[in-house]
């Protein structure tokens, strides 16, 4: 007994004493990274554009899902921004200029990205020629 | 054919299968380096990081010399450990600018007491604005500035012993 506790105590004490590698700042989090704006038209638009920008940290996240501390600072700019009036296709512009396509959950069509788009009509146009045939098929037997 | 045939949805199954799970057991992690290399440095003005020592502004950059800006915190681990190779770069004569992204003075301060001072002055970022205005997506990065202001070079993550010469020789091709 004396004998397999000693490890496992000693195990969950190093657990606690450690630190995470992936540190964050001791800084609170920007005004508007956890705040909504008062105009709830704008606070839309601005969740609207939040829930398509991609999080450089969780990477799989957007950053109106991710609790990353630079997803909250990118929160933050976009709220502030969309205050000020700007629209919200400009601040993706904006953000894609500085981290390409990759920032966006919208890719745009363009030579490397128009298959995404024509292929599910495309897909549609065969499920349909297949299943008009086969349903000819039956009526003539 | 037709029996050739039968076969393709099983085969189309395993084509997937293999594609997912090379995926899943191997995910790619991905850096995303920044579009603004080979552009002007955005146009930035940063108050001092650290009390007593210049702020940081784009215009300052843009002075004919190169030079790097390094985007760190006090509160990086990685950045502790590119700490000794900025010192050396900086003995060479290297400027070296400093973005501190969500740092507070006091923690600076000690950071800076600790892992020494490279930086010929220190622009605190408290809400990482002018890192997103980068293109940089962590700490630490470093950005590589020509004497026009024109960024040439991104250097994601800590600078180890072996990138110093590299940096060196890029320094020199961007006089």
């Amino acid at each position: 007994m004396r004998n397999w506790l000693h490890p496992v105590l000693l195990g969950a004490l190093a657990l606690l004493l450690s630190t995470p590698v992936l540190a964050d700042s001791l800084m609170p989090a920007a005004k508007y990274a956890d705040k909504q704006l008062a105009d709830p038209a704008k606070e839309h638009q601005a969740k609207v554009l939040m829930e398509t920008i991609r999080c450089l940290v969780c990477q799989g996240q957007s950053i109106a899902d991710s609790n990353a501390e630079m997803a909250g600072d990118m929160r933050a700019l976009i709220r502030t921004r969309i205050e000020a009036g700007e629209k919200p296709e400009a601040i993706r512009a904006w953000l894609i200029e500085r981290y390409g396509d990759w920032v966006s959950f919208k890719p745009p069509l363009d030579k490397l990205t128009w298959p995404l788009y024509a292929l599910p009509a495309l897909f549609l146009v065969l499920g349909i020629w297949i299943v008009s045939g086969r349903l000819k098929r039956r009526r003539k037997a | 054919m037709r029996k050739l045939l039968i076969w393709l949805p099983l085969g189309l199954f395993i084509t997937f299968l293999v594609v997912f799970a090379t995926g899943l057991i191997s995910p790619e992690s991905k850096t995303i380096p920044s579009k603004m290399v080979g552009k002007p440095m955005p146009p930035f003005a940063l108050g001092p990081g650290l009390p007593g020592k210049p702020g940081l502004s784009s215009a300052e950059l843009a002075n004919g010399q190169p030079h790097l800006v390094n985007v760190f915190a006090s509160w990086c681990v990685p950045c502790i450990a590119e700490a000794p190779q900025l010192r050396q770069l900086a003995e060479a004569g290297v400027p070296i600018y400093g973005i501190a992204i969500r740092d507070r003075p006091e923690d600076l301060a000690r950071f800076i007491a600790r892992n020494g001072d490279p930086f010929r002055a220190i622009g605190g970022d408290p809400n990482s604005s002018v890192q997103i205005a980068l293109g940089s997506s962590g700490v630490p990065e470093t950005f590589l500035v020509d004497g026009k202001g024109i960024i040439r070079r991104q250097h994601i993550g800590a600078i180890n012993p072996e990138d110093v010469p590299g940096i060196m020789s890029a320094l020199g091709d961007a006089r």
